[in-house]
């Protein structure tokens, strides 16, 4: 076991995924001579070469094209865009393409390709920088979209994420490249799929993914302390998304708090919720509470931009409230 | 050129012709549906290059105006017709349509609605194929429209860069649906707006088959010898409309005539009568034999195939079989 930090979990993800198949490249904004805005890719340059280390001009839409035509004739390439903001300039061809060849060519083209972008905010980036999105991917047929809490999933679903045949949307988070977490030294993979608990509890169910996990994690712990034991659920993947895991909580607990980054509308959040409503209604106490970010742009001042977006004292209120506490 | 060839060229453009025409036929039936894009008076452009390319090796993409590129690149016109009926045997098992024709076994790798959605993913077929060294270039047929997208920038400018073994041939056939390009597009000859992209370019009349023959067979040496992009800019005319709901308001009858005098298979025709290579009792003959073959085999298998089964609606969304090593699902402990 070593301590590692999420950044460098993906960087070994690369370095390993590149190594095993020579399929495998990588393409992407300053992500070769200069190593990668995350050092996502730090020092592959030098050893894999300007072929499969691309740097590319900042043409998000046609570089991620390039790729997904790549991918088309086998090769797997890891596109990262600097930030979830860009890939809206790529939308179309992630969305319209990647997404669509599969069903198109019925069946007879895949586009194995993986897509690493953070979504979230930072610190005081302002409206530009600081998009989450997750829900406009999640909604896409033909997607898998995934979301590593930390670098044990960070590597582990990188690497799963090369070798499976769909496009694969991985959503980090401008805030978690630094944290760390202990990884066994041997080779591993983590599945795409399912969601995971992360503490049991029996009171409440608080799910999240991608960054707010930790949210959840923080206000469980807060809970215990008044006595109330919390299950935290990390969602993992948006797309196709675990309603069974989620239903098997909530029929454990009978309350829930779902917490997102993002603002509420049409959001991850509405999407657990219609599940909880369709697959375990019957199961609830009370009503589900959703802890999610101000519906506006989010602000520069970081005074407003901390109360645009949920913190650990708001999943704990929430859960509060779904317990009939306040 | 062996006589023979050049036979076997005249009947695969009147071929050409009698598809799309049996393809408008259909869509008056209504056994045709979605938008369906012809392709009449612009044969000799795919017939030509591919032609000069090597079909079934090379990676061919378009955009929706996309059967008779499937079809020149190999793909079973049987097919082809069967997808447009959306049929189960269609190119795309019904799925597609005639805007996504898709055949991997000739490496025909596309027909995309999005103009300009191609650009990007040619130049990635052509660095999947020069990075496994296989000896593919890939080749991308688009509209003169097409080139007003970001696209068409963004991957002259990369495709040149990485020297993408791709060559882009523009079918300029002056209008966008219903836009002439004098009304949209600063220059009309297209082939100059890559040279800002150190890129080579050049431009062809595109009704005559000899002439984009000649033109194709350069342009196609320069990209597998030297691995890099080239533009390749042919002034060509649709017949037809847009699509199938285009009353052709734009335009002028006289325009019209003109370029029908152009017709590429009335001007490939006439030289091969005058060189002796052909007679009209030939033709005649080819014209009957083809119009039995789309009837009595095409038309007829299209009809005859069966329609996807309802239960296989959510099939090929994601990979159907995928490995649980990758996949999962994560089980909890004790769940
Ligand atoms: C991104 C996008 N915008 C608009 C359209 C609608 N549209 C379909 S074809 C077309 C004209 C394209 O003209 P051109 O590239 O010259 O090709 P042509 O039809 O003449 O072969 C337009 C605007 C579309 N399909 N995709
Ligand atoms: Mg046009």
């Amino acid at each position: 076991m070593a301590e590692t930090a999420y950044w460098e979990a993906i960087r070994r993800a690369h370095d390993e995924e590149m190594a095993n198949d020579k399929m495998v490249i990588a393409m992407g904004e300053d992500i070769g001579v200069a190593g990668g805005t995350y050092k996502a890719t730090s020092g592959l340059f030098d050893k894999y070469g300007p072929e499969r280390i691309i740097d590319t001009p900042i043409s998000e839409n046609s570089y991620t094209g390039i790729g997904i035509g790549a991918s088309m004739v086998g090769m797997r390439p890891i596109i990262e865009i600097m930030s979830i903001n860009f890939a809206l300039l790529a939308l179309d061809t992630i969305v319209n393409a990647a997404a669509k060849i599969r069903y198109m060519s019925g069946g007879r083209i895949a586009c194995p390709l993986v897509i690493r972008t953070p979504g979230g905010t930072a610190h005081q980036l302002a409206a530009q920088h600081s998009a989450r999105l997750a829900r406009m991917f999640m909604s896409t047929a033909g997607l898998r979209v995934v979301t590593p809490r930390g670098p044990v999933d960070a590597y582990g679903m990188l690497k799963s994420a090369v070798r499976c045949n769909d496009p694969v949307v991985i959503i980090e988070h401008e805030r978690m490249y630094n944290m760390k977490e202990e990884m066994p030294e041997e080779e591993f993979f983590r599945p795409l799929e399912g969601a995971e608990i992360v503490r049991r509890g029996t009171d409440i169910t608080l799910i999240g993914y991608n960054y707010n996990v930790h949210l959840c994690l923080g206000a469980a712990d807060k809970l215990a302390k008044d006595g109330i034991s919390a299950e935290v659920l990390d969602l993992r993947s948006l797309k196709p998304l675990d309603r069974e895991t989620i239903r098997r909580s909530v029929e454990k607990t009978h309350r829930v708090v779902i917490a997102e980054e993002d603002e509420a509308p049409v959001g991850v959040g509405a999407e657990i919720m219609a599940a909880i409503n369709e697959d375990c209604f019957f199961a609830l106490d009370a009503q589900p509470i959703r802890v999610h970010a101000a519906d506006v742009p989010v602000p520069y001042n970081a005074r407003l931009e901390k109360e645009a977006i949920p913190d650990v004292e708001d999943v704990y209120q929430g859960a509060l409230k779904a317990l009939g506490k306040i | 050129m062996k006589p023979e060839d050049q036979k076997r060229l005249l009947r695969e453009m009147i071929f050409y012709r009698r598809f799309e025409d049996r393809c408008f036929e259909a869509y008056m039936e209504r056994k045709v549906g979605g938008f369906l894009h012809l392709y009449s008076g612009q044969e000799a452009v795919a017939t030509g290059v591919l032609e000069r390319a090597k079909p079934g090796h090379d990676y061919v993409i378009t955009g929706y105006r996309d059967h008779v590129h499937a079809l020149k690149s190999g793909a079973p016109a049987r097919e082809v017709m069967a997808e447009l009926y959306g049929k189960e045997t269609g190119s795309s098992k019904g799925r597609g349509g005639s805007m996504h024709i898709f055949d991997p076994t000739v490496n025909f790798m596309g027909g995309y609605a999005l103009v300009g959605q191609p650009f990007p993913l040619a130049a990635g077929l052509a660095l999947g194929a020069k990075h496994r060294g296989e000896g593919q270039i890939a080749i991308c047929f688009l509209g003169d429209g097409a080139n007003n997208q970001g696209t068409f920038h963004e991957t002259m400018n990369m495709a040149s860069v990485w020297n993408l073994p791709v060559l882009f041939v523009c079918e300029n056939n002056e209008y966008a649906i219903g836009t002439h390009i004098d009304r949209s597009t600063a220059v009309r000859d297209q082939y100059k707006r890559v040279c800002g992209y150190n890129m080579e370019a050049s431009q062809h009349d595109g009704m005559d088959i000899d002439v984009v023959m000649e033109a194709a067979s350069k342009a196609i040496d320069y990209v597998r010898g030297e691995s890099k992009p080239y533009f390749i800019e042919f002034m060509t005319y649709r017949f037809r409309g847009h699509s199938m709901s285009d009353a052709k308001s734009y335009r002028t009858k006289e325009e019209e005539a003109e370029w029908e005098k152009r017709d590429p298979i009335k001007v490939y025709s006439r030289r091969l009568k005058k060189a002796g290579v052909i007679s009209d009792a030939d033709i005649k003959a080819m014209e009957k034999e083809i119009d039995d073959e789309v009837e009595n085999d095409i038309i007829k298998f299209a009809e005859e195939s069966p329609e996807p089964k309802i239960e296989d609606l959510t099939r090929y969304v994601l990979d159907d079989n995928p490995d649980p090593r990758w996949i999962g699902p994560l089980v909890n402990e004790g769940e």
